[in-house]
């Protein structure tokens, strides 16, 4: 897979990283050294093997549908990087 | 424009309608769903998404999801996972939605739904998943800063999604009717449209109806009543006809409606460019539908409004209409069955349910439904008329209004208490000879064979006795009367 500039900017775009025009053919590298070497995994014959979802072999770990105490709202705004007495407040998101 | 330029063209839209499981806690943790909290209160660590948590599934939302495909007659999955649908949105602080992409727990199915006209329509699904539910953003308390309320966040979803067949804004509603109908008898969520429980996005496009590719699709959000999809829809069918007739350019977008105006707006977002970069939740393990599951699922469910329609036509012998209208609510369809375990009058019960209770239900504001009298006074009171005890009339205008304010009376107290002579003979008697006294020509004529005058008769009767006569005995009383006057003459 050949990494693009537009491939760089889209990609930081999603992620919402920044970072000048200078930086761009540096990350376009190294990114595409990170893809090549992914790429290797592409040689292996994966024809009859079903895809592995998760690490763990359980199944069916279910919870039963009983509420439980939580979070204090004190505790739950704590750590966030802005909020008042009620709410999580974030820079306006619609226009 | 012209209507004929509207006729020309066909609608397409497809439905996909969020349905909030009624759980007690969130899909992946033990948080309560309760509605109307206060902001930030309903939220844990796994809401949050601080490092290192771990979610677990809840069992009852999966049934839930079962119950409704089942219902609908989808193939269920009997292995699943989830995935996580990648975005940045401050309402969901994971940064990804977990919901279902490659193994839907429900696909395929057809919910079949009646026209006003009578005609029923299939309408195809293509899959119901499971997903969790995004917290809400308030954007206008403040002039520069949106506010977060993760509280709905994480409470359980399934998102049902259509084929693109519906091809009438009617269509279209009466699916969402008869949707929410089979969610409140699943008694899988509370069908609350305006609290958001059951929430209905519209893609719709145009074409020219000679065309066979779709048009470019709008994605139209943010109607809150059945009503108010139908009006939707209606719009941007004209709205997309008009800039096709003016060589514009339909945008692939997503539009809100607006129900003070009827009409849709572009909903502008500092997001664009999205790509969801699907992939598995490696946080979940799969789970497994096994076919004793799935029987014990199907054993415990409770009837379909479809399945309860074609019961009350074989059993009751009603007809289509009057099941409609007793199976539009839950509470209603199963109050009229309680009523009819102690009463075989099935028609006449209905007839109550269908007149006078609905009217008192009709006033009733809010979501909630308070059948307004009991089902052992409705089997009385259908009773007492049967077996001409009181007449209907009576039982109408007074036993039940005086039942609907005394719910643990009986009917036997209703006529005492409202001190109904159930005999009436001798009062109808004066009233009889007043009447024929009043109308000395017309029983003259009456005896020189004009019959039908009897029905005259009986109509002063009746205004006198203000409908407390029994129309039966009035009658026999009435006829008796004038043949005695015609042997006196």
């Amino acid at each position: 897979m050949k990494i693009t500039k537009e491939i760089v900017r889209k990609t930081a775009h999603l992620a919402r990283l920044e970072f000048g025009s200078e930086d761009e053919d540096q990350i376009m590298n190294d990114l595409q050294k990170m893809v090549d070497w992914v790429d290797k995994l592409s040689e292996v014959d994966t024809e009859r093997v079903e895809p592995l979802t998760t690490m763990s072999s359980e199944i069916n770990a279910f919870r039963d549908d009983k509420p439980k105490p939580h979070l204090p709202r004190k505790d739950a705004l704590k750590n966030a990087p802005k909020h008042n007495s009620e709410y999580f407040t974030v820079p306006k998101v619609i226009d | 424009m012209s209507t004929e330029a509207y006729s020309e063209y066909q609608l397409v839209v497809g439905l996909e309608i969020h349905i909030q499981l009624s759980t007690e806690s969130k899909l992946f943790t033990a948080e309560s769903t309760a509605y109307g909290q206060p902001p930030n209160t309903n939220v844990s660590v796994i809401t949050l998404a601080h490092p290192g948590i771990m979610p677990k599934l809840n069992k009852k939302a999966v049934e839930y999801a079962i119950r409704m495909g089942l219902a609908c007659g989808c193939d269920i999955s009997r292995y699943c996972i989830f995935d996580r649908k990648n975005y940045f949105y401050p309402d969901s602080p994971k940064g990804f939605q977990t919901t279902q992409d490659r193994t839907p727990i429900c696909i395929g199915g057809v919910v079949p739904v009646n026209l006003k006209d009578g005609e029923e329509v299939n309408v195809k699904l293509n899959r119901i998943h499971l997903e969790e539910d995004a917290g809400k953003s308030i954007h206008d308390e403040h002039s520069d800063e949106s506010f977060i309320d993760l509280n709905r966040a994480g409470v359980p979803l399934i998102e049902l999604v259509t084929e693109p067949t519906i091809h009438s804004a009617d269509e279209a509603m009466a699916f969402m009717t008869e949707i929410r109908r089979m969610v409140r008898y699943l008694e899988i969520c509370d069908g609350n449209m305006e609290q958001g429980s059951l929430r209905c996005d519209a893609n719709i496009s145009v074409r020219k109806k000679s065309d066979t590719e779709l048009g470019k699709k709008v994605e139209v959000k943010n109607m809150n009543s059945i009503r108010n999809v139908g009006r939707a829809i209606k719009h941007e069918f004209k709205r997309q006809i008009n800039l096709v007739e003016e060589g514009k350019p339909i945008i692939t977008e997503t539009r809100l409606y607006d129900a003070n105006t009827g009409t849709t707006f572009s909903m502008r977002t500092k997001e664009e460019l999205n790509d969801y970069r699907y992939f598995p939740e490696p946080d979940l393990s799969p789970f497994e539908v096994t076919e004793d599951w799935l029987n014990e699922i199907r054993l415990s469910m409770p009837a379909t409004p479809r399945q309860l329609r074609s019961r009350f036509v074989e059993e009751y012998g009603l007809s289509v209409y009057d099941t409609e209208v007793l199976t539009s609510e839950k509470e209603v369809a199963a109050f009229f069955e309680e009523v009819c375990e102690k009463t075989t009058h099935y028609k006449q019960v209905a007839n109550w349910v269908m007149g006078p209770i609905k009217s008192i239900l009709n006033e009733q504001e809010g979501d909630e439904i308070t059948i307004p009298i009991a089902p052992e006074q409705l089997s009385e009171l259908v009773e007492a008329v049967e077996n001409k005890k009181i007449n209907s009339s009576l039982a109408g205008k007074q036993v039940f209004p005086y039942l609907v304010n005394n719910t643990n009376k009986t009917v036997s107290d209703a006529i005492s208490e409202l001190k109904i002579d159930i005999s009436g003979q001798d009062d109808i008697s004066d009233i009889i000879l007043e009447v024929l006294g009043a109308f000395p020509e017309k029983v003259k004529a009456y005896q020189n064979g004009k019959k039908n005058l009897m029905g005259m008769f009986m109509g002063e009767v009746m205004k006198k006795t203000e409908g407390a006569a029994n129309p039966q005995k009035a009658n026999e009383l009435l006829r008796d009367a004038l043949d005695k006057k015609e042997k006196e003459e």
